[in-house]
């Protein structure tokens, strides 16, 4: 369902994306790994369309994804390095903002969410106030709460201690039963129960 | 169908390379034969103007420039809107390359109006639409280039400046009809009217003459620019090698 | 508050003759306005590209487009419209009648309202650019420069008692192609400046 060809990328001088491609079914983690500027993140963005590839395409159910981005958009879930949640907001008011420009969400779903991801205890305060690893634990609810196909993980296991690392383990585990389609940058390994994980290595010319 | 193949040729970054090489010669050639041609008419040729006397002479530099700085500026947009529309590299480096030039003669009208307007207006300057408008051109040139190095990584510069330019062009225009929108102190178009220019025909041809060779003095200066761009962007290219050995 | 010290200094360091800070009074409003727009128009976007939302709102499948619309209107009831408000204070110490308050009122108000407009495309082309302030100034000057032509002369009408509905008509003229244009340019330039 999302299939990436051909793509290259070059920032600057630099060919960070070269010629990088795979496929993802649903029920399948993509797992990215690499040296530190190997191109992860920049791959994550060129799938999510905040980059344009030089050449390459990435498709989305059969057609590219830059046609129809809008509707590529709508089922995609993107967690980049920051938790993209305003500081004066608590966690609780940023997902009804975030999720809500997306899709209706009613508050019992946002609470839900807040509780599977162990944050619920907190998300009533001003999330200026919460720890990094805290945070992590609202944008990783959003992520949940998107209903989106596609998740793209950007190290999403950062800030977290061995719980979490375990809880976003068993968070892709469960998208992927729901047929959900997995792409994540992660730097230690995933222990999945499922079995549709594969790796990708980047970075090796 | 050949109008593609020769879209797609100049989409190459080699084969504009060459055609620039190949050409500038013959652009620079015919640009310095117009304009000996059209000064000699201009300066010697060509009557007093009854009211100017020989002071009216500075059209003959000045409105070529102004015009050709509006040109170059609408030059420029284009090349930016293919840029982005096509996302061909070579239209973006038209663009970088347009836009000095386009500042320069943007300078030169300012300048040249400046000496003309004391002995006319008794002023070196004032704040009329079409002064002003020009003024705001000379900007958005500035804002251009400083959008342009301010952004490091080259193709976000590029696009970025292409967004600019695009939006930018609803100067253009305002230029234009400045003069016949607002009472101003500035002439109203006596040539780029319709019907008969109503300038006297031996003034009339130096200064037709001088807007053709200033246009192609541009498309020199544009096709070497061009040149030096390319080799900056495309320094890792392998046609490079060749083309410099 | 910027507007405010801005006014002040006017009379201040020009004359304390309010005949002649009248004739002043329509720049000096007008300039104040641009300047104070200028500071606000850097924070628009950039608390948002920082922490990672505007790239989210890029990313929600909704239209950019009418999002930050949406962000440059509430900028602008934010700043604009505060600085419309309150500049009857501003202008009685220039010397404006008390007339013409309403007019200087609704003329800055919807000059406000398009330089907002304007400054939400060069606040998106400039993220992420070194000296980006800087930058924002010099990229929002020509486009705001029929804004500030038209709207100190409606300003200036409204002083001398001329109807000012010429120039408010190109003001709104302005401001309604801004509303077609700008947040379309805008969205470009975000999505160019998160790349």
């Amino acid at each position: 369902m999302l299939n990436v060809s051909g793509l290259h990328l070059w920032r600057g001088d630099r060919h960070v994306l070269r010629d990088v491609s795979f496929s993802a079914a649903p029920g399948q983690c993509v797992q990215l790994t690499g040296k530190n500027g190997a191109g992860k993140t920049t791959l994550l963005r060129a799938i999510a369309g905040l980059l344009e590839p030089e050449e390459g395409q990435v498709s989305w159910r059969g057609s590219p994804a830059r046609q129809t981005r809008d509707e590529f958009h709508a089922e995609l879930a993107y967690l980049g390095h920051e938790p993209a949640l305003k500081g004066d907001l608590s966690g609780h008011e940023n997902l009804r903002f975030s999720v809500g420009i997306r899709r209706a969400v009613t508050a019992d779903e946002i609470g839900a969410a807040l509780t599977r991801t162990g944050a619920a205890g907190f998300s009533d305060r001003a999330v200026r106030m919460l720890s990094a690893g805290q945070r992590r634990r609202v944008a990783l609810a959003g992520v949940l709460l998107s209903g989106a196909a596609l998740w793209l993980l950007d190290e999403p296991t950062t800030n977290l201690d061995v719980e979490g690392q375990q809880l976003v383990s068993a968070l892709i585990d469960e998208h992927l039963a729901r047929n959900g389609i997995v792409v994540a940058a992660v730097h230690h390994s995933l222990a999945l129960t499922s079995a549709g994980l594969v790796s990708l290595e980047l970075g090796a010319a | 169908m050949a109008t593609w193949t020769w879209f797609h040729r100049f989409g190459s970054p080699p084969w504009v390379y060459g055609f620039a090489a190949r050409w500038t010669p013959w652009f620079g050639g015919a640009a310095a034969i117009a304009m000996l041609v059209a000064l000699y008419g201009g300066l010697v040729l060509a009557p007093e103007d009854y009211q100017q006397k020989d002071a009216f002479r500075m059209v003959y530099v000045h409105a070529p420039t102004a015009w050709l700085s509006m040109m170059v500026y609408t030059t420029m947009a284009v090349a930016a809107a293919v840029g982005l529309i096509w996302r061909m590299k070579v239209a973006h480096a038209a663009a970088a390359a347009c836009a000095p030039v386009g500042a320069w003669f943007t300078v030169a009208a300012l300048g040249t109006g400046m000496l003309w307007g004391k002995p006319m207006w008794g002023a070196y300057w004032v704040w009329d639409p079409r002064l002003t408008a020009e003024l705001v051109l000379l900007f958005l040139y500035f804002g251009y280039m400083g959008l342009r190095a301010g952004i490091e990584d080259p193709v976000k510069a590029d696009k970025a400046s292409a967004v600019l330019a695009v939006v930018g062009v609803v100067n253009i225009p305002i230029i234009k009809y400045s003069v016949e929108w607002w009472n101003s102190l500035h002439q109203t178009p006596t040539v780029m009217k319709m019907g008969k220019p109503t300038m006297d025909t031996d003034m009339l041809w130096p200064l037709l003459l001088m807007f053709l060779a200033f246009a192609l003095y541009f498309a020199t200066v544009l096709l070497i620019r061009l040149r030096a761009e390319l080799l900056r962007r495309e320094r890792n290219a392998s046609w490079i090698r060749e083309v410099l050995s | 508050m910027f507007f405010m010290i801005v006014a002040t200094l006017f009379p201040l360091t020009l004359t304390p003759e309010l005949s002649r800070l009248r004739d002043a009074a329509p720049g000096v409003l007008w300039v104040g306005a641009l300047l104070s727009s200028l500071l606000a128009l850097e924070f628009l976007f950039r608390e948002d590209a920082q922490d990672g939302t505007l790239e989210q709102f890029a990313l929600s499948g909704q239209s950019l487009t009418w999002m930050l619309f949406a962000k440059t209107c509430t900028h602008w009831l934010l700043t604009g419209l505060p600085l419309a408000l309150s500049a009857p204070v501003a202008a009685v110490g220039l010397g404006v009648p008390a007339g013409a308050m309403w007019s200087v009122v609704a003329s800055l108000a919807l000059g406000g309202f398009a330089l907002s407009l304007v400054g939400a495309i060069s606040a998106g082309l400039t993220l992420g650019a070194r000296r980006g302030g800087v930058l924002l100034s010099l990229l929002t000057l020509p486009l705001a420069v029929p804004i500030l032509v038209f709207g100190a002369d409606a300003t200036q009408r409204a002083i001398t008692g001329d109807a000012i509905a010429p120039p408010m008509y190109l003001l709104g003229a302005i401001a309604v192609l801004g509303v077609t244009l700008a947040p379309l340019a805008a969205a470009a330039a975000v999505r160019i400046g998160l790349e």
